[in-house]
């Protein structure tokens, strides 16, 4: 086959990205290197560390992975240990699954009520974080809350969701807060689905689980991968749960991020915060790669 | 030719920018108006509400005039903090330390040490030149105020007073349940007889001292100090100049906590835990789910009124001072025991326009405005030309706690050391460790961040 010529000429063409690369290069290239330098120094925002930060090689490091203390409430061990089960919980169990049975159960429905569905879920996922989080923490209030005044109406009693509850209440916010991105995924993936082939299922009289486990599921699976890749990067990253429980109560909701908040800005162990970040980017990474490596995959099997 | 004509084209989009920008900058610049800054942990009607008051109907207005006389045209613009006093220690490091901030901002003296030695301070003298050190008001401020703002004997700021901490309690709560009052604990035995007895008459949770991480330097200063100084016990030792991480005053006073929380619930556990404690134990106190509560003059003068008219509290709320364990048991030897603290007002390195900050500072500080200060909010003032005015109790509270106080070590370490004494409360009151536990966690961060030679540990029996 000829190769067709471009648009632009290749010179043209860098041109107009320089001035994103240029942005790309101050807001995340250097940063990203200037954090790794901070990671070897025992700088400080407050202190004689501030003013003459030193060297210290892989003390950060060291610290962080002080296996004696590790697991301790308010380690680094963990924060990793509260991640993954929120990651798990919250993006795996939670959005993905959500994400899947609302796009399955409006599979070429059209009406009030799913223009409804999708509409609210979309909603939560695009309002801003310091509203929803001030609506949830008014939903929750153990005296007060929505939530509480209509349990109690009916007998259940008024759970101290924020206290005693702390990591399952904010996996299911967050559930809540990013299932929209998954049900629209796997609505559109849904709709690239020729009708013909459920049709024909339909005539043999295929159950409703077989159709999905046969022939739904196989060809959705790019997406659920591109998908499952996507929100656990986001979760992992997420900040949010923050404004709610503030890591708390004794660090049940200390997610890495709040983590590397705390240590960071509230204790202005910018060194430290820096090696938290690192390794946060190291995991990042690997993500990423697994997620590249897999469509890649992807891409030569179809 | 085309990349050519494209370099002629941006240059111009640029020219044309600046030109602009130009533009809009110009005519500001043209007047010189000097504008302040100030801001502090105050809001209109919500928290230090008073001092939002006196700031825009007092201070502000005259000193504008003031300035003006002068044929200076200067405004000053009041900026309302409404987060916690660690969220804003955190905007000042952060505002500083990238230079900028506002003119003039309210401090806490103990976060003086890390920010001068981190360089984000400089001394006032610095800032502002030799008028500082000719300023009348030196004179009447006594030297141990003075070094509420002070580091390495140098002034980097003007106290706004002093504090004191002790009991408060609920008058009508204890004559319900037949404690007689006025009431005053000679033992730490004592609180807890009466926290039984209210128990007993239907108070929930009677008894509140603060503990854990989420209430900051509230659970060091209101309720670790004031039940470790009880116990015999200061967090740091002067003479040696080494702190205390380990001893049996330590693991008394994590036992109180225990006995208070856990053992007989006799306080609220998850008031300690949870991000807004403090604010609610308050709420609670004014509802009268709390009926002893240790806390800050602070607390009488202004926290209080947020949740209650002043005759209310006038006719409820009383103090009584903090005993020590054992009569004779408390810190060097005392029967009751209390802790001081002090905050005030310093310039901004960074200012453009130190001579008007100064001034607005001194202004602020002299005697007339501090009379009128007095007058909307009765305190334990800075300069000893203003006396405490229109408040018995205010004065009673001076005049009995500061000839027993003492103060926090002004050393930069003091934070992380605070935080670590708050982890160990959290830690016991949640029950994730024994006192035991607790105190060795205790003395092995803190050794960590002092250091091995800075460190004293007494053998618990």
């Amino acid at each position: 086959m000829e190769k067709r010529p471009g648009v632009f000429s290749g010179k043209v063409g860098l041109t107009f990205l320089t001035p994103a690369l240029f942005f790309v290069a101050i807001f995340l290239i250097l940063p990203f290197f200037w954090i790794f330098y901070l990671s070897f120094t025992n700088r400080t925002l407050t202190g004689v560390t501030a003013a003459n930060p030193q060297f210290v090689g892989l003390e950060n490091y060291q610290r962080l992975f002080d296996f004696d203390q590790w697991m301790r409430y308010g380690q680094f061990g963990n924060a990793l240990k509260i991640t993954f089960q929120f990651v798990l919980g919250s993006a795996l169990l939670g959005q993905a699954v959500v994400g899947l049975t609302v796009a399955w159960a409006f599979y070429r429905r059209k009406g009030l009520l799913r223009e409804t569905v999708f509409t609210l879920a979309v909603l939560a996922w695009i309002i801003p974080e310091v509203v929803v989080a001030f609506a949830w923490s008014a939903f929750l209030d153990v005296d007060r809350g929505t939530l509480n005044t209509i349990l109690s109406a009916v007998g259940l009693g008024q759970p101290d969701w924020l206290f005693d509850y702390p990591l399952l209440t904010i996996i299911i916010f967050n559930t809540w807060r990013g299932s929209a991105f998954s049900i629209l995924l796997f609505s559109s993936a849904l709709e690239t689905i020729p009708p013909s082939y459920v049709e024909t299922a339909d005539v043999v009289g295929a159950s409703a689980w077989r159709k999905f486990r046969d022939i739904i599921f196989p060809l959705m699976r790019g997406h659920i991968l591109t998908d499952l890749i996507l929100i656990t990067l986001w979760t992992f990253n997420v900040f949010t749960p923050f404004l709610l429980t503030g890591g708390g109560p004794t660090f049940r909701t200390e997610l890495v991020s709040i983590y590397t908040y705390r240590t960071a800005f509230k204790f202005f162990e910018f060194g430290r915060g820096g090696a938290i970040a690192v390794v946060m980017m190291l995991i990042n990474f690997m993500l990423a790669m697994g997620y590249l490596i897999a469509l890649r995959r992807q891409k030569a099997v179809s | 030719m085309f990349r050519k004509a494209m370099l002629v084209r941006m240059l111009v989009i640029v020219a044309m920018i600046s030109t602009l920008s130009a533009a809009f900058a110009g005519p500001a610049a043209a007047q010189d108006e000097i504008k302040l800054t100030m801001t502090c942990r105050c809001v209109a009607d919500g928290v230090n509400s008073e001092l939002v008051g006196w700031l825009l109907e007092h201070v502000i207005p005259t000193f504008e005039e003031a300035m003006a006389a002068e044929g200076k045209n200067v405004t000053v613009e009041l900026v309302q903090f409404g987060g916690s006093d660690e969220q804003l220690k955190e905007q000042y490091a952060l505002d500083l330390g990238v230079g900028g901030g506002y003119d003039l901002f309210s401090f806490d003296g103990f976060w003086v040490p890390e920010f001068v030695d981190a360089g984000l301070l400089q001394p006032l003298h610095t800032v502002a030149g030799d008028v500082v050190d000719e300023w009348e008001g030196w004179g009447h401020i006594s030297e141990g105020i003075q070094a509420i703002l002070g580091y390495q004997g140098e002034r980097y700021g003007i106290a706004a007073g002093t504090d004191v901490r002790e009991i408060f309690y609920r008058r009508d709560l204890f004559e319900e349940a037949g404690i007689e009052v006025p009431w005053q604990p000679t033992s730490w035995e004592e609180i807890l007889e009466a926290g039984r007895i209210l128990k007993e008459a239907g108070v929930e949770t009677p008894i509140q001292i603060n503990a854990g991480t989420a209430m900051g330097e509230a659970t060091t200063m209101q309720g670790w100090d004031m039940v470790l100084l009880g116990a015999g016990q200061h967090m740091y030792d002067f003479d040696e100049g080494k702190w205390n991480v380990s001893s049996p005053a330590i693991l008394d006073a994590l036992n109180l906590y225990k006995t208070i929380y856990l053992d007989e619930e006799l306080g609220d556990a998850r008031l300690q835990l949870i991000a807004d404690g403090r604010d609610r134990s308050f709420a609670d106190f004014a509802s009268g789910k709390i009926a002893i509560l240790v806390e800050g003059d602070w607390f009488w003068r202004s926290a209080i009124l947020s949740q209650m008219e002043e005759e209310t509290r006038n006719e409820v709320v009383t103090w009584a001072k903090m005993p020590a364990k054992e009569p004779g048991a408390g810190f060097r030897g005392q029967d009751f025991v209390t802790i001081s603290g002090g905050t005030g007002w310093v310039l901004n390195p960074n200012t453009d326009h130190p001579e008007e900050a100064w001034a607005l500072l001194a202004h602020m500080s002299s005697q007339d405005m501090q009379l009128i200060w007095e007058e909307i909010l009765p305190r334990i003032n800075f300069r000893d030309d203003v006396p405490v005015a229109g408040d018995e109790v205010m004065s009673a509270m001076a005049d009995e706690l500061l000839p027993l106080t003492t103060v926090r070590p002004m050393l930069p370490d003091y934070a992380k050391v605070s935080y670590e004494a708050q982890l160990m409360t959290e830690r016991v009151v949640s029950g994730e460790m024994s006192p035991e536990e607790a105190m060795e966690a205790y003395a092995e961060a803190v050794t960590d961040i002092v250091g091995e030679d800075n460190v004293i540990v007494i053998p618990v029996e």
